[in-house]
């Protein structure tokens, strides 16, 4: 096996797709604007960002959910299409992730089924041995998603997405419609399961918290790109790039006071009409000249990585 | 202590509820006591289940006639008994005492109109002021919610706006006719931290400068205690726990609270176990007797088959839990 | 590991636990008891037509011509004779038979055409739409008459005439379905495992379409009976001796004014089956509603 080659490798990816709006045509939503970034294996890269920054477009894209119009996916350093690395999918709401008309053991084995050639007994095997492994009981897998609770569909999800051993899991907001209690509990699953199986995780989510918690590695999301990257830890203590700081500012805590936000920092720009220059120029407390030139993602310490030109001093044009 | 402010605007003594199902009637209000005095912020907090809502809409009398029944207790709103007003007197009530803020900004307005239109109207609706008086009202409104070019939101529907926009019309909407308490029933659930934020510091600053009282509704612990002077905490259709925010937070006395508060990711070393809350809920169908609680509890004993009743532990606090209150009676 | 213990485990499928909450809401719903009650007691007659009729429907009597209800005959007779309470309960197997078999027709057709328009999507969804819309825009029965007309007077001709009217209904809302169910998250990660439009067909979208369908076909019962029994009426239906509510409604009216009975009984059968079907299938809409969450 190739081992100096990442897991994951996205390369200036970039997903638009057009939306028809009314009778007349449609407008194009730049979801994905040019996004770097890698998963070693066994390792955990968070992507934080608020909606509409392109953070489920790009999870969607990793698995080949949505196409991306321009850059490449490459897994262990072949093309996506051609590779053989599984990666499966992990989605917010349980409730809607599950067929509401198919058993447990039958939902927990769907990649196997479509893949075909497995008796009902070897499905049901299967199940049972991947329902146990994710702390369901055997004998739940013949009932139906209506008689569990949210964390325990969100474990038949998981069970689902372990059936075909895959190497990453994108995890979208694994926990988010979860009550606080039951986060808890999927948390210490993820990371159980992660010790067990060596698997890699690329873990989506607005919490700044729990990515903080789980993640090694995390990339910052604002309107389609990146604007800050590095270990999770010294990120998310250390902000450098003022979104990154305004955002985290926001996090509510227990150890803050309200934190007073001025109001057009709470207004996300529209993905339809990209900005100029800097994305975040218009929100930033601290734009300046230099912020209405295209800003690019430059490595300021160690592994860290910044796209704003007054905290690297880079100000030339990207290519 | 901040909690004698004022009058008590709303008082809910011991309620109980219960909703008729196919399967049964589901308990979801066991015996809840909330008071909200004038001019206070009361955070009301709790997982999905526990009855935050329900207890809110149910003083409110906005729960749908055939399936919610009340069993038990009582609520006065101003004085007088919800259940008891006629139609006309609660409309009264809803639109001058009380107002509401949802969830959902969306499903709270109207499509069609435009946004100056439906302020306007809000305002007429409960005060006697011209056209134009009420349109430099909602001007003022809305920029007291920090909306920088009013007169062009007043023009807009409401699928042009943001979500955090929306939220805002809705909360100058909320504070128009000058109410003395406002429900906000997670009026921030569905938006970015940073519009949330925004929001937050939006609802604070206008309930102090007019005094008005709110009552927070949220599942999110923290939030609550940024925003809110006192907080009660719901398990199950109970309060666990009660008291100012302060003394909560620094010392939980309800195993319930300290769970929920040391479960959260933020916390914890990184990549170490969270604490977790055992199991889930218990079956509201039939409620175990005693503490519902229980079942999940890691301090739980032969007392907690009996109720334990919400009592004072300290001069700002209460909490329902046989072992806080032998703690407090043997101090 | 946390066991989870829910109050809600008791029950072994999601097809019981829908019967459940679906008789839970009927009791409620006393019209649509009715019509659920109606309903079986057409579907009693038409299965069990042979053992209630007291005499065979073709018997003609002519000593008994145009006789009054009484004990022996209990709607009468017709003009030669023939009991109509047993041409009443035999008349329930033509006109009711056939609306079950053009609903059915209509139903799986519609079903299938709409869920392909919807998956396969583009050029071809395009023209089956624009096709439907083609036939909507025509007035049912005229269409019908116009179908019947054109194949020549018979039962089974009426039955293909009105089912093909009906289908374009069914094409629209199974398109709909999928079109909403394709965006599911379940079909999602379905998708994302690898599976195939047939696949997602077979095993997610027909499946989930199918309770609005099933209401649908319910509530269509009711029309059905009408159309079948208004061609039938004209002419253009079922042809003579066989017992028929329109037909016989038809050669009722001439002896209207004296001898009320010939017409009334068999257009009280019209309305009460049609009326029981469309009470139950509008019940069905309103607690399948999914607006109504999990009350």
């Amino acid at each position: 096996m190739n081992s100096d080659q990442p897991l994951l490798a996205l390369e200036d990816v970039e997903v638009r797709y057009r939306v028809t709006s009314g009778w007349f045509g449609g407008a194009d939503v730049y979801a994905v604007n040019g996004v770097s970034l890698s998963v070693a294996e066994g390792e955990t890269l968070g992507i934080v960002g608020e909606s509409g920054c392109g953070k489920s477009t790009l999870g969607q894209a990793i698995v080949g959910l949505t196409p991306i119009t321009a850059g490449s996916i490459r897994l262990k350093g072949a093309d996506r299409a051609q590779s053989n690395t599984h990666i499966q999918i992990i989605f917010q709401d349980p409730q809607s992730s599950l067929d509401p008309r198919l058993p447990v053991w039958r939902l927990i084995t769907e990649p196997l089924h479509i893949r075909g050639g497995y008796s009902r007994t070897q499905l049901i095997d299967r199940a049972t041995e991947l329902a146990v492994s994710v702390g369901l009981r055997p004998e739940q897998i013949d009932r139906y998603p209506h008689e569990f609770s949210g964390g325990q569909r969100q474990r038949i999800a998981i069970a689902r997405a372990l059936a075909v051993e895959p190497e990453l899991l994108v995890l979208d907001e694994p926990t988010s419609a979860l009550d606080v209690s039951v986060q808890a509990q999927i948390v210490n699953l993820l990371l159980t399961l992660q010790a067990q199986r060596k698997l890699s995780y690329a873990l989506i989510s607005h919490d700044v918290s729990l990515v903080r918690h789980v993640a090694d590695r995390v990339a910052v999301m604002y309107l389609g790109q990146i604007v800050e990257a590095g270990l999770a830890q010294e990120v998310l203590d250390g902000p450098r790039h003022p979104y990154t700081r305004t955002l985290l500012e926001a996090v509510p805590s227990f150890e803050r006071p309200l934190a007073t936000i001025a109001p057009r920092a709470g207004e996300l720009p529209s993905n339809r009409k990209l900005p100029t220059g800097c994305y975040f120029r218009d929100r930033c407390p601290s734009a300046t000249a230099g912020c209405e030139l295209p800003q690019i993602l430059k490595a300021v310490e160690g592994a860290r990585t910044v796209r704003c030109h007054v905290v690297t001093g880079a100000l030339e044009a990207p290519r | 202590m901040s909690a004698q402010r004022g009058d008590i605007l709303l008082d809910i003594d011991d309620l109980s509820l219960e909703f008729r199902t196919f399967r049964g009637a589901v308990k979801a209000l066991n015996g809840i006591s909330i008071k909200v005095r004038a001019g206070e912020i009361v955070g009301v907090v709790g997982e999905s289940g526990c009855g935050k809502s329900v207890t809110m809409m149910a003083a409110m009398r906005l729960l749908p006639k055939g399936s919610a029944r009340i069993t038990g207790g009582a609520v006065r709103l101003f004085g007088s008994d919800p259940m008891k007003l006629s139609e006309r007197e609660l409309q009264h009530v809803r639109g001058r005492q009380v107002s509401t803020i949802f969830q959902e900004p969306m499903n709270a307005l109207n499509p069609t109109r435009r946004i100056g239109e439906q302020v306007i109207e809000v305002i007429r609706r409960h005060q006697r002021l011209s056209n134009a008086a009420a349109r430099q009202k909602a001007i003022g409104l809305l920029r007291d919610m920090l909306i920088s070019e009013p007169e062009r939101i007043m023009q807009a529907y409401p699928f042009e706006l943001s979500g955090g926009m929306r939220q805002r019309v809705l909360i100058a909407m909320a504070f128009s006719c000058e109410p003395k308490l406002i429900i906000a029933d997670e009026p921030t659930t569905a938006l970015d931290v940073t519009v949330q934020a925004l929001i937050l510091s939006l609802i604070r600053q206008k309930a102090v400068s007019t005094g008005t009282a709110v009552v927070f509704i949220s599942h999110d612990m923290a939030v609550v205690s940024q925003l809110c002077d006192r907080l009660y905490v719901l398990y199950a259709g109970r309060v666990a726990e009660s008291g100012t925010t302060a003394s909560v937070l620094a010392a939980p006395a309800h195993p319930y609270t300290r769970a929920l508060i040391r479960c959260l990711p933020g916390l914890a070393a990184p990549k170490q176990p969270l604490e977790q809350i055992p199991g889930t809920l218990p079956d509201m169908l039939n409620p175990p007797p005693g503490c519902l609680f229980r079942a999940r509890c890691r301090e739980a004993d032969e007392r907690c088959v009996e109720v334990p009743p919400l009592s004072a532990i300290d001069p700002s606090r209460r909490a329902a839990c046989w072992r806080r209150i032998e703690e407090t009676e043997a101090a | 590991m946390t066991m989870e213990a829910t109050g809600f485990a008791r029950h072994p499928s999601a097809a019981r636990e829908g019967l459940r909450r679906l008789w839970y809401r009927v009791k409620g719903s006393p019209l649509t008891l009715v019509g659920a009650g109606i309903a079986l007691v057409v579907l009693l007659v038409i299965v069990a037509a042979p053992i209630l009729a007291p005499y065979p429907p073709d018997r003609i009597s002519l000593s008994a011509r145009l006789a009054a209800p009484s004990l022996q005959h209990l709607f009468g007779t017709d003009e030669v004779g023939r009991d109509l309470f047993s041409r009443v309960l035999f008349g329930a197997r033509a006109s009711c038979g056939i609306a079950f078999a053009i609903v059915i027709i209509s139903t799986v057709v519609g079903s299938i055409v709409g869920c392909l328009s919807g998956v396969v999507g583009g050029v071809v969804d395009t023209a089956i739409m624009r096709l439907m819309d083609v036939f909507l825009a025509l007035p049912a029965l005229i269409l019908a008459m116009a179908l019947a007309a054109a194949l020549g007077p018979s039962l089974f001709n009426a039955m293909l005439a009105v089912a093909v009217v009906r289908v374009p209904a069914y094409v629209r809302l199974a398109r709909g379905q999928t079109l909403a169910l394709r965006n599911r998250t379940y079909v999602k990660a379905s998708r994302s495992f690898g599976a195939s439009p047939a696949y997602l067909l077979r095993w997610h979208i027909l499946p989930n379409a199918l309770s609005p369908i099933i209401v649908q076909a319910t509530l269509d019962l009711g029309g059905t009976i009408l159309t079948a029994a208004a061609l039938s009426f004209i002419g253009l239906g079922a042809q003579p001796p066989t017992s028929e509510w329109g037909s016989m409604v038809s050669s009722g009216r001439n002896y209207f004014l004296d001898q009320w009975w010939y017409i009334t009984f068999p257009g009280l059968a019209i309305l009460v089956s049609a009326m029981g079907f469309n009470l139950l299938g509008d019940g069905l809409r309103d607690m399948l509603d999914p607006r109504l969450g999990g009350r």
